[in-house]
C-alpha cells in the first residue's frame, strides 16, 4: 500500500502562507521596527544624546527627517534607540511573567483544593492592590528607575496569565488524554508540563500580544509622569513628556515618538489578532 | 475461547485479579451516590471478561477504580481485596500505583480523538511511556514506534509516525491508543468501550485487533460495553451490571443461551433481531433507580415482570446456579424455561 504524503515537512512556508492578513501585517511591522531598533547606528548618523545647540527646535526636515528637540538633539534618532529601550522592556515585563503566571494557573488548576484556594486568594489581593500606588510605594522605596518598574510588574502581571491557565486547565484536566497520561503511569509534573501546558496557553499567549502593547504604554506613561526612566535616557514616554513645553512651536517632540508608540502598538495588536485567529480556529479566542 | 478449553481452565485456576466486596461512592453535598454496589469478580490469566449494562450502572467506574483513576474527593473507593497478581491494590502507596498504571494494567478508552494529546506527533505518544520508564533509548524511539503502529495495522506506519491526532481517522486513532496500551506488554488491559465511539465496521476491526493482541501476548482483558454483541463475540465470560451490582456472571455461550437473571433476560428481549419478523421490541419498561436513593433489595425489580414481594428484600449476593454461573435474581431457578 502506498500513502500520499500530505505534508512535507519543514512547512513554515505553508504555515505562513495560511496566516490571517492581521497577523501578516503585524509580523511584517513589528519586525522592521525590531530591525530598526537593532541597525539604529546604521539608519542615522547622529547619537540619540548628542546635542547641537546650533540648530534648536528645527522642524522636519532632510537631515533631520523627525526634525530635533529643545536641546538640539535629532528626534529621529532618539525615537530609532528608543526601540532599544521599549522592546526589550515590553518583552521581559510581558514573557517572565507569563511563564510562572502560566506554571502557576495550571497547577491551581491541576491540583485544586488548598494550593488553588490559596494561590486565588493571592491572586484577588494582587488583582485589589491598585498598580500605580504600588509602583509609587517601590519607587519611592527603592529610588526612581527601571529596575523597580520591573519589580512592581513582576508582582502584578502574572495574575492574568495565571487566570487564563488555570480556567483554561479545569477543561484540558477532563479530557481523557489526561486520563490517558494517567492511565499510563506519567507522574504529575510530566502530565501538567508535557502534556496539559501546551493546550492550556493558547488564550495566555493571544493575551500576551496585547500585554506587550500595555506594559510598552505603561513604561512610557510611567516616564511621562516622572517615575521611570531618568531624563537623557530615549524613552519614548520620556521623550513625549519633555516635549510637551514645545507642543506649539514644535510638534514633532512629541507627536513623533507618540506615533512610533502607535505604530508598535498597531502591530503588536495585528499580531494578537491574527494569531487570536489562526489558535483559535477549532477555539474561542479571549482578546 | 470458551471456559471449557482445558488450558484455559487452568489458567483461570491461579486469578490475576480478585475483586472482593468493592464499593465505590461518590460523596458530595451530603449526598451520597453509589457508584458500585458490593462487587465482587475475579479474572484468570489472560481471560476475557465482557462488562455489559446500561448507561450509568458502574461499568467505567468499575475500571478506573482498580486503577485509582477516580477523582477522591468525591469519590471513596473501598473494598475488602482487589488483589492483581498477588498485590492488593488498595494498600500500594500512590508510586507503587503509578507504577502499575501502563505497565501491569493499562486502559483503552471510548473516545479515542480525546485520548491523544492534540499538540504531539503520535509517534511520541505511543513511545513515551517507554522512554520515560527507561525500557527504550530515546535514539530508537521512530524505530519501536513504527513497529508498534505496524503491530496495529497501521498501513505506511514509516509515513504515518510523524504526523498529529487530528490527521488521522477515528478507527486509526483508537488503533494508536491501542498501540500505547500494548506497548508496556500489561497483564491486563481495560478497555472502557472502545468501539463506541466507532462505526459498525471499523468497530469488528478494532474488536479483531484486540483479540488479536491479545492471542499473541497473553494479556487479559476487561471489555466494557453497552453492546452485547460486542461482548458475544469477544468474551470468554460476561458479567451484567445493573445499579452498581453485578446481576449476573457467566460464560458467554451460557449467558445468551440460558440466561438467570430476570435483567439479563430483558436486556436481551430488547436487542432488534433480523429473523425476528415484524414482532415489536420487548424495551425494559422505567428507568433506572437513583443511585444516590437505591431500594432495598433488588435494585431492578420495580422495572421487573418477574418480580414478587420476595425481591424487595432479597438478598443480592451471586449465587451460582450452574457451574461457573452466578446469578443475584431469587427465581434463578424459575427463569430456565423463559429463555
Amino acid at each position: 500500500m502506498t500513502a500520499i504524503p500530505t505534508q512535507p515537512r519543514g512547512r513554515l512556508l505553508t504555515e505562513i502562507t495560511r496566516w490571517p492578513g492581521s497577523l501578516k501585517i503585524g509580523t511584517v511591522l513589528f519586525v522592521l521596527i525590531c530591525l530598526a531598533g537593532i541597525f539604529a547606528p546604521w539608519l542615522t548618523p547622529y547619537g540619540p544624546n548628542e546635542q547641537d545647540l546650533k540648530n534648536t527646535l528645527v522642524a522636519p526636515s532632510l537631515a533631520h527627517p523627525f526634525g530635533t528637540d529643545n536641546f538640539g538633539r535629532d528626534v529621529f534618532a532618539r525615537v530609532l534607540y528608543g526601540i532599544r529601550i521599549n522592546l526589550p522592556f515590553g518583552i521581559i515585563t510581558t514573557y517572565v511573567p507569563m511563564i510562572y503566571g502560566v506554571v502557576l494557573g495550571a497547577l491551581a488548576g491541576y491540583w485544586g483544593g488548598w494550593f488553588d484556594a490559596i494561590l486565588m486568594r493571592i491572586l484577588d489581593v494582587t488583582v485589589a492592590f491598585p498598580f500605580l500606588v504600588l509602583i509609587i510605594v517601590i519607587v519611592a522605596i527603592l529610588g526612581p528607575g527601571i529596575h523597580n518598574i520591573y519589580i512592581a510588574i513582576f508582582l502584578t502581571a502574572w495574575t492574568m496569565y495565571a487566570r487564563l491557565a488555570r480556567a483554561e486547565m479545569l477543561v484540558e484536566r477532563n479530557k481523557d488524554y489526561i486520563l490517558a497520561a494517567r492511565t499510563l503511569g506519567y507522574g504529575t509534573g510530566r502530565i501538567v508540563f508535557r502534556h496539559a501546558l501546551p493546550n492550556v496557553s493558547n488564550s495566555s499567549i493571544i493575551f500576551s500580544t496585547s500585554d506587550f502593547v500595555l506594559n510598552i504604554m505603561l513604561l512610557s506613561g510611567l516616564s511621562f509622569l516622572g517615575l521611570g526612566v531618568a531624563p537623557p535616557t530615549p524613552e519614548w514616554g520620556a521623550m513625549i513628556a519633555e516635549g510637551r513645553d514645545f507642543l506649539f512651536d514644535a510638534w514633532w517632540i512629541c507627536t513623533l515618538p507618540g506615533l512610533a508608540l502607535v505604530v508598535t502598538g498597531t502591530a503588536l495588536c495585528l499580531i494578537g489578532d491574527g494569531l487570536a485567529q489562526r489558535l483559535g480556529e477549532r477555539r474561542h479566542a479571549l482578546v | 475461547m470458551h471456559l471449557s478449553d482445558p488450558a484455559k481452565a487452568v489458567a483461570t485456576a491461579v486469578p490475576l485479579l480478585e475483586v472482593e466486596d468493592l464499593v465505590v461512592e461518590f460523596r458530595q453535598r451530603g449526598r451520597v451516590v453509589r457508584a458500585v454496589n458490593h462487587v465482587s469478580l475475579t479474572l484468570g490469566q489472560g481471560e476475557t471478561l465482557g462488562i455489559v449494562g446500561e448507561s450509568g450502572s458502574g461499568k467505567s467506574v468499575l475500571c478506573r477504580s482498580f486503577l485509582r483513576l477516580l477523582p477522591s474527593p468525591p469519590a471513596v473507593v473501598t473494598a475488602s481485596r482487589i488483589s492483581f497478581n498477588g498485590q492488593n491494590l488498595p494498600d500500594l502507596t500512590e508510586d507503587q500505583m503509578q507504577a502499575i498504571r501502563g505497565t501491569d494494567i493499562s486502559m483503552v478508552f471510548q473516545n479515542p480523538m480525546g485520548a491523544l494529546n492534540p499538540v504531539w506527533p503520535i509517534g511520541d505518544q505511543i513511545t513515551e511511556g517507554e522512554v520515560v520508564r527507561g525500557r527504550l533509548a530515546p535514539a530508537n524511539r521512530r524505530k519501536r514506534a513504527i513497529e508498534l503502529l505496524t503491530r496495529v495495522g497501521i498501513p505506511a506506519p514509516e509515513l504515518r509516525v510523524d504526523e498529529y491526532p487530528h490527521q488521522w481517522s477515528g478507527g486509526m486513532v483508537q488503533r494508536a491508543v491501542i498501540a500505547m496500551a500494548v506497548a508496556g506488554a500489561p497483564k491486563l488491559i481495560l478497555a472502557d468501550e472502545p468501539t463506541t465511539a466507532l462505526d459498525v465496521t471499523i468497530q469488528n476491526q478494532i474488536l479483531a485487533l484486540l483479540m488479536e493482541l491479545q492471542a499473541e501476548t497473553g494479556t487479559a482483558l476487561i471489555l466494557v460495553s453497552h453492546d452485547l454483541a460486542v461482548v458475544a463475540e469477544s468474551c470468554d465470560r460476561v458479567a451484567v451490571m445493573y445499579a452498581g451490582r453485578i446481576m449476573e456472571i457467566a460464560p458467554t455461550d451460557r449467558i445468551f443461551v440460558a440466561p438467570k437473571h430476570a435483567y439479563t433476560l430483558g436486556l436481551l428481549g430488547s436487542i432488534p433481531r433480523i429473523e425476528g419478523g415484524d414482532q415489536a421490541l420487548e424495551p425494559i419498561p422505567g428507568q433506572p433507580p437513583n443511585l444516590a436513593d437505591l431500594p432495598p433489595g433488588c435494585p431492578f425489580a420495580p422495572r421487573c415482570r418477574f418480580a414478587s414481594s420476595a425481591c424487595a428484600g432479597a438478598d443480592m449476593t451471586l449465587r451460582e446456579v450452574a457451574p461457573g454461573h452466578f446469578s443475584a435474581c431469587i427465581r434463578a431457578n424459575e427463569l430456565g424455561g423463559v429463555a
